[in-house]
């Protein structure tokens, strides 16, 4: 398999996100520029974090017409896998990718720090080595998670099980996110976006005793894995 | 004809504004009781060049708007044009 990690101008986290694909889960890796126009051969493609376009106008709002997202949207729309991490997920909301917008931090800071996050589903492709119900550890990084979706809206993403990751509970929700929401699914389950950071949390090295995040790229190459056992059979 | 278009975003009516809220609290502790309530939306200016009518314009801002001056999502956004003489 085959994983692919797209740099936007001002992406942050895109090293650390291939870095932890690479060296930790062991699986060939190629970083993407956001000009390129082509995606050929990916099983995964990752939207990482940090402050594409300098956030301007709004988080991921230029982003989204970087010539590298046509492909994506294709590629998502073909039910590849795309994973988008902070602001990532902005991406993601701002190509529609995703339903929902995201508006500043309730609390108007930027917030830096460990949290605690409950796995809601696991029957995505992205939490399948998860606990339903588990309550896991994970950094946050951002000024704009504050995740906002009209009330229509809200009841489709419970009816269809698309909400993946919430924060613990009011009191752990670090930027107002409507029913504490961190991380969505589209209906189709292969796109995922979450303010959280798993590749910060993935090795020992750096988040000793927690391997919280190394579960959530495990998942997802697992099930690329069994996909493809069932096309050779 | 060449154009200058003033826009204005805001977060829409009803969906709880941060920023809004900060500003609000600063004005009140400044000793203006009377601040019911803040908005804090965009203002941008564009010129447009070479385009023959009005409408033909209106249309261009409108999806300008749409597609990525303004996230329809969560923001309304009004708009003025005027004709510049040049």
């Amino acid at each position: 398999m085959k994983a692919g990690v797209v740099t936007f101008p001002g992406s942050n986290c895109d090293q650390d996100v291939f870095h932890v694909l690479k060296n930790i889960m062991d699986i060939e890796t190629e970083m993407i520029w956001h000009k390129d126009r082509n995606l050929n051969g990916f099983d995964l493609i990752v939207l990482p974090g940090g402050f594409s376009y300098g956030d301007y106008l709004r988080t991921g709002a230029i982003a989204r017409f970087a010539n590298i997202m046509d492909p994506v949207i294709e590629f998502a729309n073909n039910g590849g896998f795309v994973l988008g991490i902070c602001n990532g997920f902005q991406i993601l909301l701002e190509s529609d990718l995703l339903p929902g917008a995201m508006k500043i931090n309730d609390n108007l800071k930027f917030v830096c720090k460990n949290i605690k996050l409950k796995v809601e589903d696991v029957n995505t492709p992205f939490t399948n080595q998860y606990e339903k119900n588990e309550i896991i550890d994970m950094p946050v990084a951002h000024g704009e998670g504050n995740y906002y979706i009209d009330q229509k809206r809200l009841d489709n993403l419970k009816r269809n099980n698309q909400i993946i990751l919430s924060y613990k509970n009011e009191k752990e929700n670090p930027n107002g996110s409507i029913e504490n929401i961190a991380g969505i699914c589209n209906k189709e389950r292969n796109v995922f976006g979450l303010m959280p950071h798993p590749e910060r949390c993935s090795e020992a090295v750096i988040s000793p005793g927690r391997s919280d995040g190394y579960r959530m790229f495990a998942s997802v190459i697992s099930e690329i894995n069994k996909r493809g056992d069932q096309v050779a059979r | 004809m060449d154009w200058e278009v003033k826009i204005e975003t805001k977060l829409k009516d009803g969906i709880l504004d941060p920023q809004g809220k900060a500003v609000k609290t600063g004005l009140k502790s400044l000793g203006y009781e009377n601040v019911e309530s803040v908005h804090v939306g965009k203002y941008m200016e564009l010129i447009l060049d070479d385009i023959e009518t009005e409408d033909k314009a209106e249309d261009m801002v409108i999806d300008m708007c749409e597609k990525l001056l303004a996230n329809p999502v969560i923001e309304d956004y009004k708009y003025e044009i005027t004709r510049m003489e040049r």
